[in-house]
Order: C-alpha cells, then sequence, then structure tokens
C-alpha cells in the first residue's frame, strides 16, 4: 500500500515513523514545504520528498495520504486527494468549518473512500473501556458528564508558529478542547446545544488559552473544562467522569474507575462497588511503539480498513466533522453578548490610571 | 554495567498505572534534597548506577554529587538523552528550525557556538547530532558516565524514519569523545536490534520493557523471548514491575529467569523498597551481596 505523508511538523514526523512500521505499508512520498526538513529527510532516509502538493499527487503513485498540515489546509488538500480517488487520514481538527467537513464527508461517501481523523483518545485502552461499560448499560441512564483536558502548552506570551493564529485552526479549542469533546460526541451522540460558553485567554493575544462550556445532549448534558496554560501537568491529561442512575464512571488515560450500584447491569468481571482497570491490563501491546499504543492502533485501523479487513467506523469524517459542528457552535456561543450580574463599571481616564 | 540500576521516573511524576499516585511522587519530590535522600539511600543499599533523563533538575542532582566527590565516589551517572519534553514544547511554541536554533548555540564558548550554528546553516546532520550531545552531556562534566543512552523516544522515532545513520553517529561520538558505552532505549526491541547489527554495532546496550506481563514490549513477548535468545546484545530491563501492575515477587522471579539479562532498572521512593528490590534480584540471580554492587 503506497500512502503519502504531508506535513512535517512534529507530530508529522512521529505519524511518518509509526506508519511507515505497519506492516504492508510502503511510504511513497513525503511533503512539507520546509526545505531544511525535506533535505534531512531525503538524506537520512531516502524518502521520496516533494516540496508541491499538487505536484506529487500528479506524480506519484498512491493509494493513501496522510495530512499532518496546520489546520487551515486540511480542507483544500483531503478534498485534491479525494477528487484523486484517494483514501485519506487527516490530523484534527477536519477543517474549520462545518460546511467544509460536511462536503468532504459526501465525496468521502459518494467515492467510496476510506476517511478517518486524528482523535487518537478513541484508541486509548481505558478510554474504548468507558465506551463499552456505557455500550452494556453498566450505569444505567447518564445524565451528566464532565471531560477535562489540561496541558502545559503555551506558558508564556511568545509563539510564533500557526497554533497561536486563530484563523489558521490555532487556540485551545481547535487544539485541545477538540480531543475531550470528541469523546463526549462519542459517549454521549449528537449535541443538540451549547451553553455559557467562555473562551479566555491567559498567554495568547490572538486566541483563547481556556476553554469552558455546556453541551447539551438528547439525553443528558456536559461540561467540558481545557486549559493548555496549565504548568502543573508534565504532558497532556484527559480526563472524563461519567454520572448515571445506577453508577458513575472516571476514566484518564491510566485508569478506569467505575462506581456501581447494587442495580448496575454490570459486564463480566466487574462487581457491585469500586471497580479499578489500570492501562496495563486495557492496553495490548502495539506492533511499533513510538509516543503511546493508541497511535499504532488508529493506524492498523486505518490500513486494515483501506484492506478492506474491517468497516472503517472509528474516527470517520463524519463523527469529526460533529466536533467540527460543536466546535463552531461553542465558538459562536462564546461571541454572544453576554449580561453582566454586575454592571460594568465606566472606566474614568485619571491621571494616577485605571 | 551495574547488576542493578536506579531510575528517575518516581522523581519526575511519571506513573504508567496512575494519574493520582503520580502526583502524589511530583510533590513529594519536588524538592532536589527529596531526591538526593533516596539517592543516597539506593548508594547506601549498594546501588551505584543512576540512570536520569537530562531533566534540568538533574542538572542540580548532578551539581550535588559535584560537590561531595568523597561522598560519591562510587556513584555513577548513566544518562539518557534528550529529554523530549524539552525539545516537543520548544517546536509547539517556535516551530522546527527556531526550536532547533535555539539549543544549539548553548554554552562553551565561540568555537562551539560556531560548530553548531554553522551545522545548522549546512544541514549537517553529524555536526547537529553530536553538538546536540555535547549540549545534554554539559551538565555532567567530571562526573562519572560509563554509559550514555539514547532515549526511548528519539530512539523509536529514528527507527520509524529509518534514519539509522543517527546510531551510528550517536555510537561513534560517545565512544570518542566520552569513552562511555553508548545505550539505546527502545519500546521496540525486536526491530532494533536487527538495525544495529546491520550497522555493526556489536554487543549493544539495549535497555527496554522486560515483564510478565508483556506491558509496552511492542511485537508481543514471544517476539521478545526470540531476541533474548538470538541477538548478541547486553540487555537491560526496565519498567519489570510493569508500573506496579506485577507484585514484586512475582516480576523479579520471572525477569531473572529470562536469558541473557545483564542489568535491572527499578524505580523506588524509599529505602525499604530498594532494599526489598535488592533482596529480591541477589535471591532470584543467585548473588552475592559483593555481587549486585559490582559491575560486569
Amino acid at each position: 500500500m503506497r500512502i503519502a505523508v504531508v506535513g512535517l511538523g512534529k507530530m508529522g514526523l512521529a505519524h511518518l515513523a509509526q506508519i511507515r512500521m505497519v506492516e504492508g505499508v510502503e511510504v511513497a512520498a513525503v511533503c512539507d514545504s520546509a526545505a531544511f526538513m525535506l533535505g534531512l529527510l531525503r538524506g537520512q532516509t531516502g524518502l521520496h520528498v516533494c516540496s508541491d502538493y499538487r505536484a506529487m499527487l500528479d506524480t506519484v503513485a498512491l493509494d493513501a495520504v496522510v495530512i499532518v498540515t496546520p489546520s487551515k489546509s486540511h480542507v483544500a488538500m483531503a478534498r485534491a486527494a479525494l477528487e484523486r480517488g484517494l483514501h485519506i487520514f487527516c490530523e484534527k481538527p477536519l477543517t474549520l468549518s462545518p460546511q467544509d467537513s460536511a462536503m468532504l464527508c459526501e465525496i468521502a461517501a459518494a467515492r467510496g473512500l476510506v476517511n478517518q481523523v486524528g482523535y487518537h483518545h478513541r484508541f486509548m485502552g481505558t478510554f474504548r473501556e468507558v465506551k463499552r461499560l456505557l455500550d452494556a448499560g453498566a450505569i444505567g441512564t447518564v445524565s451528566h458528564a464532565s471531560a477535562e483536558a489540561y496541558g502545559p502548552v503555551v506558558l508564556r506570551p511568545a509563539g510564533g508558529t500557526w497554533r497561536s493564529r486563530r484563523e489558521e485552526g490555532g487556540g485551545c479549542l481547535y487544539d485541545y478542547a477538540a480531543h475531550p469533546i470528541n469523546l463526549l460526541n462519542w459517549y454521549m451522540g449528537r449535541t443538540t446545544a451549547v451553553g455559557g460558553t467562555a473562551l479566555n485567554r491567559i498567554f495568547s493575544a490572538d486566541t483563547e488559552d481556556e476553554v469552558h462550556g455546556t453541551l447539551f445532549f438528547e439525553h443528558g448534558t456536559a461540561r467540558v473544562a481545557v486549559n493548555w496554560s496549565d504548568e502543573s501537568q508534565r504532558k497532556m491529561c484527559t480526563r472524563v467522569t461519567i454520572w448515571g442512575s445506577t453508577g458513575r464512571i472516571y476514566a484518564d488515560r491510566q485508569e478506569v474507575q467505575l462506581f456501581a450500584r447494587s442495580d448496575a447491569r454490570l459486564p463480566q468481571g466487574y462487581h457491585v462497588g469500586w471497580n479499578t482497570r489500570y492501562t496495563t491490563e486495557l492496553t495490548p501491546a502495539a506492533e511499533f511503539y513510538i509516543r503511546g499504543e493508541e497511535y499504532a492502533a488508529q493506524f492498523e485501523h486505518f490500513v486494515s480498513a483501506i484492506r478492506g479487513e474491517r468497516a472503517a467506523a472509528e474516527n470517520d469524517f463524519a463523527s469529526a466533522a460533529e466536533t467540527d459542528r460543536v466546535l463552531a457552535l461553542l465558538r459562536a456561543d462564546a461571541e454572544e453578548p453576554r449580561a453582566a450580574a454586575v454592571p460594568a463599571r465606566r472606566r474614568r481616564l485619571s491621571i494616577f490610571g485605571r | 554495567m551495574e547488576r542493578l540500576i536506579f531510575g528517575d521516573n518516581q522523581f519526575f511524576g511519571i506513573n504508567h498505572m496512575s494519574e493520582e499516585k503520580a502526583r502524589a511522587q511530583a510533590i513529594r519530590f519536588q524538592s532536589d534534597a527529596a531526591v538526593i535522600a533516596v539517592l543516597d539511600a539506593a548508594l547506601e543499599e549498594g546501588v551505584h548506577a543512576f540512570t536520569c533523563t537530562t531533566h534540568d533538575r538533574i542538572a542540580r542532582i548532578a551539581d550535588h554529587v559535584r560537590a561531595h566527590p568523597e561522598r560519591y565516589r562510587d556513584f555513577h551517572f548513566y544518562p539518557g538523552m534528550p529529554y523530549a519534553h524539552k525539545y516537543a514544547n520548544a517546536v509547539t511554541e517556535d516551530g522546527m528550525l527556531s526550536a532547533l536554533g535555539r539549543f544549539m548555540p548553548g554554552e562553551g564558548g565561540v568555537a562551539r557556538l560556531m560548530r553548531g550554528g554553522l551545522s545548522l546553516a549546512r544541514g549537517d546532520v553529524e555536526g547537529i547530532a553530536t553538538f546536540l550531545v555535547d549540549a545534554e552531556m554539559a551538565m555532567f562534566a567530571g562526573l562519572s558516565t560509563p554509559v550514555i543512552f539514547l532515549q526511548n523516544v528519539l530512539v523509536d522515532l529514528l527507527l520509524g524514519l529509518g534514519a539509522h545513520d543517527a546510531f551510528r553517529i550517536f555510537d561513534a561520538h560517545v565512544r570518542t569523545r566520552y569513552g562511555a558505552e553508548p545505550g539505546y532505549m527502545t519500546m521496540n526491541l525486536p526491530h532494533l536490534l536487527p538495525v544495529l547489527e546491520r550497522l555493526g554495532i556489536d554487543k549493544p546496550i539495549v535497555c527496554s520493557n522486560i515483564n510478565k506481563r508483556g506491558f509496552r514490549m511492542s511485537g508481543g513477548i514471544e517476539a521478545y523471548a526470540r531476541a533474548l535468545e538470538r541477538h548478541r546484545f547486553r540487555c537491560v530491563a526496565m519498567s519489570v514491575f510493569a508500573s506496579g501492575a506485577i507484585p514484586p515477587e512475582e516480576a523479579i522471579h520471572w525477569v531473572c529467569q529470562q536469558p541473557n539479562i545483564e542489568s535491572i532498572v527499578f524505580g523506588a521512593s524509599s529505602r525499604a523498597n530498594i532494599a526489598t528490590t535488592r533482596a529480591l534480584v541477589a535471591r532470584h540471580w543467585a548473588l552475592d551481596e559483593a555481587e549486585v554492587a559490582t559491575a560486569v
């Protein structure tokens, strides 16, 4: 299977190394606009390097592309690949507009191409176990969930990459909050409305560093709390807590804790009261590991879906488009004028300052 | 190489099983004195080797060791580089090339600065790589570093990219510049060994997860068993307790039965736990007191 990797930043390099080790994959080309990185890779790996994406699509025979470029460029790149009949793995978010995402879904579906987005949390052992418990009805009727993500990404005002530019898909909402929101969409279904959204700035000049809001579902509600300027975390930490009529589930990347009431319908191996399952038992060893088993698992899933060995159900464009829609709803809600509980004081000019 | 090597995950709030435990450890070890107290306890238990990432805090531990040469006469650092988060965060902030530039100048005078800057401008991989190794090693100047490890994130990234020549560069540089043994940490032992063999790196030191549960033994536990039997290399087992998923007695009993393992890396937060692990290893490897503390 001939695959091209487009975008050779931090994520792109890791994806390239990961997918190159999936059995049966040949990386036929890599593409980036940075001559330095292309030179390094050509010299050190002998990979075929390209600096022009469309020229690469026109000249290199491919089965699929992996798109790991800044978010703003996803839509045009994905569309060009779909129109050439290529399967696509695209990093999250799929696009920056729900209309664009819907359009890509339509083309991919019409052409019967495998399409997947890099929401890797769905491939983590613990978060998969949460889904399994919910599907088994272990906590009964779900009323509320809380999804959080914290990490040390932006810790000072500087920053010269696209991640700090809102128009290019930078910011905590699209870059960080997308993950817990995508998990909520997996666990709770379609979001019907959002409310009480706050996009707070801490260090960034052009984007938010903090996201807080409420999501409403057909059944139940959820709170989202995300902060990518949290130095107390060593790396990204995602947590989900879900309350139901017969129990409560908590999960992070390391463990799942289920508290089950006496009337809970429990899968085998679980009992009434507290249960803990660790990642060490929930995560099978990967074929090739770089930063987490989930990255290997998502590419193995993608490749086997292209081979037709399984339905391409997980993280398809349609499910990512739902997340894109929620992100847009949150952004719009945050821009609504707020009726302040306390009337804002008028600013007075004074030689003593404010 | 010592039979027992003390690890540093517990000092930096790294626990693969529980965020709560990880945080408790991060709080407990936020003062350097707390870290040094445990290192001293290890030393008193006859564990002389300490493998550590090139985290900023390790520089202060190294300063302390340098300041007390008598007390730490038999103490050896086995540095593992780079501390990947440092680079990853810089790349997120500045982009790839600027981030690299940020680390290239370093300290050590005009000549080194020129070497770094010129290498970067020319895209000279050997120059960049050796420069970065030297920058990471600066904190250990004057201290004993018999083995210098390349961290698993970088080893496995290079392995996945197929940028194998980097291992040769690292190997040659560590031997010639530091008179040390190069070591490789990996989560992909069965993939790495044939690559090092092809590069002509004979009997490399390779540190990898080896535990009864098969936790993070990529390619599966059977592939690891075959690798241990078939390849010529000096194996260091880490994560032998699978982050606490396997009871100590069972974990050590199993790992000591595997063939061709030379050393075991383990972490502990108290002298009692260090003593327990040491006693278990001595019993299951049938070593006497002196042998545990002796390098092989």
